[in-house]
Parts: C-alpha cells; structure tokens; sequence
C-alpha cells in the first residue's frame, strides 16, 4: 500500500499540516503493520527474502489487503538479524527464516499465538515485547526515534512521523539569528568526535557577511567499527535533509553536500532518494514553504580515504583534489568551501536538529550531564552478544552499554578492553567500567568519544597487537603532506612491530611515549594529532603486557604469532595426521608415537592445530 | 549525478571512450568536477585507462600532472584492469578482532594472488577495505555490492566457487540469447 498517493506539492506551512492530517487520518496509515528491518545489516542476513515471504505468505491468507508491510531502517540488534516486528502487540522476533514465516502468518497474524522459537531469550525467559527487551528498554531512542518505524524511501512515512514541522517552524516564525540562539541553548555538540559547540560554529559562519556559504554533511564515517551515520543515511535520511536545510537558513546559506563514503552504496541510493522526494515536493527548492527561502543539496561521493573525514581534507576532495588538509585557522566558517564561510558537520549533529528545533533548546539540554547534552548513538561490536546500534543519553555508564544492553560477552572468557573512538581513541579496562560515557570523562580517561564506535573485546585480545593495527591504520591512512604524521607513525609502527615480534627493548616503551608526544604535538589535523592515542592509552591502562612482550618475549593471548609456542601434550596418538600437514616439516614422530614440534623450524601457521582431532596440540 | 552503466562486453573500449566523452562534457563546467567524472569512469571502465586520463585532462583543463595525483590519493581509482568481483576483504577494528586476517590468508591461498593482484582468469581481484560498516555481523567480506557475515576460513572456498558459478550461468544464458 501506498501512502504516497496522499502526497502533493507544498506550498507552505498549513499545507504541511494538511498533507500530515490527511496522512494520519488515511486508511494505509492506520491499519496493521509487519515492520521488517531493512537495514545493512539485516539486509546481508536476508531481511529481502523475508519480506518476499511476508509478501506471498500474506497473500495467500487474504491479508494483504489489511496488513501492511514496512520495510524500516536499521531496529538496532544487528547481530540477531533479520529481525521482524509485529505492530498490533510490539512482538520482537529474532533470526527469522523465509521457511518461518509461514508460523508467523498463521499462528501469530491469523490464531494470534506468538511463535514462541522465534524470540529473544533473555536468562532462559522468553519476552516477547519489543519494549520490555533489556536491549530496547534500556535505550533513548531520540535521534533513532524514526529508525525502525518508517519506510526511509517515503517521505510521506516521514512527515507523518512530524517531519519538516521544525524546518516549518523555523521559516515561518524564528530569524536566523533565534534559530542560532536555539541551538546554542541546547548545547548540543558536534557528534564527528571533536565534540565542538554547534551553536558556536553556526554563530561564526552567520556573522560573516560573505553573500555565498555553504553547508557541509560529513558522511565519510570512516572510524573502523562505527555505523551510527550509516543507519541514519539509510534509516531515516530526510531527518538529515532537515537538518541541513535549518542550518542552511540559521547560517544564511543556499547550497549544501553531503559527503558521503564510497563504502556505502546503500546509503547513497536510498539519500538520493529523499533528496528527490524533498524536491518533487517542495521541502527543498527554490522558495521552500512559501517563505522565499531557497536551498539545494547534492551528494558528493569519496573515493575511499579515510583522511577525507577531516573536515578541511573533505572540502579540498570537493573541491576535486587530492584530499589533503590544510592548516587552520583560517577554520571553515571563515574559509571553507572554495574560500567562502562553510560550515561542516556530522550526520548524527544534522539529524539532531530538528529535534532539538521541535522540543525547544532548553528541554533538548535537559537530557545528558552538565557539559555534555542530549543523546549519542554508539555501535556496539566486538565479542558481545548483542552487537548493534544503540543509543543513551550523553554520560550513561560503559557497562550499562555492554551488559545490560548489549548483554555482555559472547564468549566464555571475561570483559578485558572496550575501544571507543577509533584510530583516534583508546581502550577502557575492566576496571573503569563505570565510566560515564561523555566528552570529559573519556578524555579523563585517554580515550575519546569519538564517533561513537564501541568495541568490546574480551580476554583473548592482545592489547600490544590492537596498538600495532591501529598504527598500520593511521600508517596506512596518513596522507603523507605533514612529515610528524607520515614519518612519526611509521617509526612508532616500526616499534611496536619489533616489541610483537619478541625483539623489542625496554627503552621502546620510552621511545614510543617520546614519538608519540611529537606527532600529537606537530602533525597538522586531527588524524595525525591523535594517531598516537590508541599507543598511549594501551601504555596507560596495559603497560604489563608491552613489559610481557619485551621481557619474557611472551604474549598472553597468544596472538602474537612470533611469541606463540606450539606443543604437542602425552595425549597424541602419533596419527600423523598433522605432520602431514606441516608445510614446513617441524614436527617428528614415528607412526604411534608421541610426535615433537622443532620450535626453530615452527612457522605458527596453526594448520597442526586446526588438524589435530584428539586436542593433543596446544599453542601458548 | 550522471548514472554509468557497466559495459557488459569489456571489449569495446573505443564505444566506451565517446561514451566518457560526453560524461566529461556534461560536468565540464560544474565546481570540482573531477573526482566525480574519474568515479564515473571507474565505474564504466572497471579501471582508469590511460587514454582516459589524458581526455579528461584535455577536457576539463586540468594538468595530467593533477589528474594522476588524484587518481592515485584514492582507493577507489584503479589504474589497472579489476577483476569481474572485486573481493574485499574488511580489516576495520571489529573485524580485525574476529579473525579477518585470518580470512585474508585464507582467500590468498585459495586465489593464488596477494592483496592488489588479480587473478589470472580476471575474475578475481583480492583487496583490503577499513570498515564497511557492518561491524555488527563481523567478520565481513565484500564482493562487489555483496556482503558476506561471520565469515570462516573454512567458508572461503564455497564463497569462491559461488561467484565462478554465478559468471558460468550467465556466460550460458548469454549463449542462449537470453
């Protein structure tokens, strides 16, 4: 069914209400609904094939003519995917199959009985509301509120949901200067990781008297482990569209871009077609709303650098170059975009705004702690059972994130480190678990809120070896303009190589502190100034394991590959099986005796290990 | 943005080059053009090829001095032929900490070929990505568009020898003349 029908060309503020109540009040709005995930993530685990399903299954029944089908952006808990709300009571359910949705349909949709296997077992009890799973129930979903209930590639789902009242709001009865004023109040900060007054940026760009400005998304989220941007591109784009479209009149710009990442295609497409439909319908255009207001926005793609997310690298790749950065100040608001006043800032601060604009900035400041307001999305990944998106007020706790939302490890091993902040953050311990999830608490602590990427990593993870990929990261991303940063990170790789490889001395871990102080201090942008921090704060929280390495050439996870020992226990049965495997011939044995691993000859390839059936091989 | 379809025979680049000239042209005069029609003829070509290069510096007025400084800067630009299924493999934090080196090893050997290279039926091309972002199913592959969760060494194999069949059925349907 098609709500799209009721949809029409907007020519003003009351229109927009119209077309809102005239959608609220259709029969297609109103009638039962199947909501399936149609997120990246479920879409990889086959959400399509069961939306297929629901589509014949449906129909066989009769009930395609009363139930409807919602193909929603990302619900969260992408690791139990495809999952499949059903609106009439809120029923969760998990992992479902094409083969399942025959249950579904008739045992559920038709007899009423919720198809018990399919839920989410929580402690051994079955709960099947989606609102009473810790998952959903200990979250704030305020920047998530569409994520999940509409259908991101129909703008009719969007402004039924409220959407465009805040740009309404703000074109017909606040100056640019009060839409300033409104988010400056809120306190909210920029979500890319900095952290940086929002208010406070648009208050710059706004002042200039430059007649030409721009407005800048950054949605190149190349922070390895988040994907917070991704869902919002993909699960409710036009709340992005709004955003910019508010920032572009509060800063008195017309053009906008969106720089989104190459990595996404998803996203692309399915912003390309809100940017179409916002435009079909007059919510961006030439004199938007009646008000004289005219704003245009176009998606300009990247081509895979990971340094494009710095923001003056993003706007000289716009600009058609090599994305290299470039010193500042002159800062963005000042001289950006081809040397006019530009504006800059992330998907999930563009997706704030209208929330803040519709609650009023001093109740969007009530959420979150003194410093830090409102809600922040993160990405929870790594060895926890639910891994997802999620998202809590500013400053909720680390461990309410891992245990009771993300229901803690999903190995049998213990909590060791969360990494937060990607190449340019750090690792929490164990031990600072109650870590309120804020800008300066992070900071305290050597690790940044970053992006919000969260990954948890248990005991089998060798924090000298998460210090070396961050490195070959950074290494391997650096643009190469600043010496300090192409030059400073492949010594410190150089380094930690060695201290991996067992021929580290204690004097590198002074060596590497000395580096690291260099390259924070002189690179030129943040993906050089902060390049060191996952070292740092893996020297801060674990130097036991870098002493480990270098003195008893020992690597407790056995990670490492050139610390690692192989050795076969009394329980071989002499089979021969893995001596036949040995590429390298290391292990001797006759037929039925106990076999012997020549160390010096050893590669660690493991293929001994992966082969042996009787558990009679061991590495440590 | 102007949509690039795949040439589906590969062989014709000479119809290819007049097709990237009116490309080029259509963007001629928009700010920053570049970067947008080198994507466009990635995407035609498979591969920057050198005589593109040397059109679309003529065209747009950038020295070729430019044009290959920003080709090389990007991942995405190829100045070499890729395969039919461009393999990456993901090797962002979450992936990483799940066994996505040991996927990397495991797809070398299969493939015969080191990170960059292309198999020599020209199917295959194994690289490197840092995060597709969907670290909630880690660890992942890409191939092509596709994405391949909770990947296994073990699974490597049968991954393989799907997207070989998948170019088999369509080689056959083309036979045909479907």
């Amino acid at each position: 069914m098609d709500i799209n029908k009721y949809m029409q060309f907007i020519k003003n503020a009351e229109e927009l209400q119209a077309v809102r109540n005239t959608l609220l009040k259709s029969k297609e709005y109103n009638s039962e609904k199947v909501f399936i995930c149609a997120g990246g993530g479920c879409i990889a685990s086959g959400s399509m094939k069961i939306k297929d399903a629901f589509v014949s299954q449906l129909a066989n029944s009769k009930l395609n003519e009363t139930i409807d089908i919602m193909e929603t952006g990302c619900l969260g808990p992408c690791a139990i995917g495809p999952v499949v709300v059903i609106g009439k009571d809120d029923t969760f359910y998990q992992k479902v199959r094409a083969q399942d949705v025959k249950d579904i349909v008739e045992q559920h949709l038709i007899a009423g009985i919720v198809v018990e296997k399919l839920l989410h077992p929580v402690d051994e009890q079955k709960i099947s509301k989606k609102s009473e799973l810790p998952f959903f129930k200990n979250q704030d979903k305020q920047v998530l509120r569409n994520c999940g209930k509409i259908n991101p590639t129909k703008i009719s789902d969007y402004i039924a949901a409220g959407g465009y009242q805040a740009l309404s709001k703000v074109l017909s009865s606040m100056t640019s200067e009060q839409a300033v004023q409104e988010v400056t109040v809120s306190g909210l900060r920029g979500r890319g990781g900095a952290g940086f007054p929002t208010g406070t940026k648009w208050s710059f760009a706004r002042k200039s008297q430059d007649k030409e400005k721009y407005i800048l998304c950054n949605a190149d989220e190349g922070d390895p482990g988040a994907f917070m941007d991704r869902s919002i591109l993909e699960g409710d784009p036009h709340s992005i569209i709004e955003g910019m479209a508010i920032g572009a009149y509060a800063i008195g710009s017309s053009i906008g871009y969106v720089y989104v990442r190459a990595e996404y295609p998803l996203a692309i497409e399915r912003l390309q077609i809100a940017i179409d439909q916002a435009q079909e319908f007059g919510l961006i255009g030439n004199n938007i709303l009646g008000t004289g207001f005219n704003f245009d926005l176009e998606i300009r793609k990247g081509s895979g650098a990971f340094v494009c997310g710095e923001e003056t690298a993003l706007i000289t790749s716009i600009e058609g170059n090599r994305g290299e950065p470039r010193p500042r100040p002159p800062f963005p608001a000042e001289k950006g975009l081809w040397n006019k006043p530009t504006v800059l800032n992330n998907v999930e601060t563009f997706s704030n705004i209208p929330l803040l604009i519709t609650k009023g900035g001093a109740q969007f400041a009530e959420t979150g702690t003194e410093k830090s307001k409102g809600t922040k999305i993160f990405a929870l990944a790594g060895t926890i059972k639910i891994s997802g998106l999620v998202e809590v007020p500013v400053g909720t706790p680390l461990r309410k994130l891992v245990y009771d939302i993300g229901g803690g490890i999903s190995t049998n091993k213990k909590y060791k480190a969360a990494q937060i902040g990607g190449p340019s953050g750090g690792c929490i311990p164990a031990e600072h678990l109650d870590v309120p999830l804020d800008y300066e608490s992070l900071n305290k602590l050597g690790a940044i809120m970053g992006s919000g990427g969260l990954i948890v990593m248990d005991e089998s993870s060798c924090m000298v070896d998460v210090a070396r990929f961050f490195l070959e990261f950074v290494q391997d991303e650096s643009c190469g303009k600043c010496v300090p940063c192409r030059e400073g990170t492949a010594r410190m790789k150089q380094i930690v190589d060695r201290i991996c490889e067992g021929k580290g001395e204690m004097k590198d871990i002074e060596e590497l502190e000395k580096l690291a102080a260099t390259v924070t201090n002189a690179s030129l942008c943040g993906l050089g100034q902060t390049a060191p921090n996952p070292v740092l704060s893996t020297l801060r929280h674990f130097r036991e394991e870098y002493i480990e390495h270098i003195r008893d050439k020992k690597c407790r996870t056995a990670v490492c590959k050139e610390l690692i020992v192989f050795e076969i226990l009394n329980v071989c049965n002499g089979c021969q099986a893995c001596k036949k495997v040995c590429p390298v011939e290391a292990i001797h044995g006759e037929k039925k005796q106990h076999h012997i691993i020549n160390t010096d000859l050893c590669i660690r390839c493991g293929l001994c290990l992966s082969t042996c059936k009787f558990d009679a091989i061991v590495k440590y | 943005m102007a949509k690039v379809e795949k040439c589906s025979c590969g062989n014709d680049e000479e119809g290819l080059l007049d097709r990237l000239e009116e490309i080029i042209i259509s963007f001629k005069d928009k700010p920053g053009a570049l970067i947008p029609v080198l994507q466009a003829t990635q995407s035609l070509f498979g591969y920057i090829p050198q005589e593109a290069i040397l059109k679309i510096s003529e065209i747009l007025n950038e020295p070729l001095q430019k044009v290959y400084g920003v080709i090389t800067f990007y991942s995405f630009f190829s100045l070499k032929p890729r395969g039919k299924f461009l393999i990456r493999v993901c090797l962002g934090t979450a992936c990483y900490v799940q066994g996505a080196n040991e996927i990397l090893t495991a797809l070398k050997q299969q493939l015969s070929i080191e990170i960059g290279e292309t198999s020599p039926d020209k199917l295959f091309t194994l690289d490197v990505g840092r995060c597709f972002g969907a670290c909630g199913l880690a660890p992942i592959i890409m191939v092509n568009d596709d994405v391949h969760q909770w990947v296994k060494p073990t699974d490597v194999k049968k991954i393989i020898s799907s997207y070989k069949k998948q170019k088999e059925v369509k080689q056959e349907e083309e036979k045909n003349g479907y």
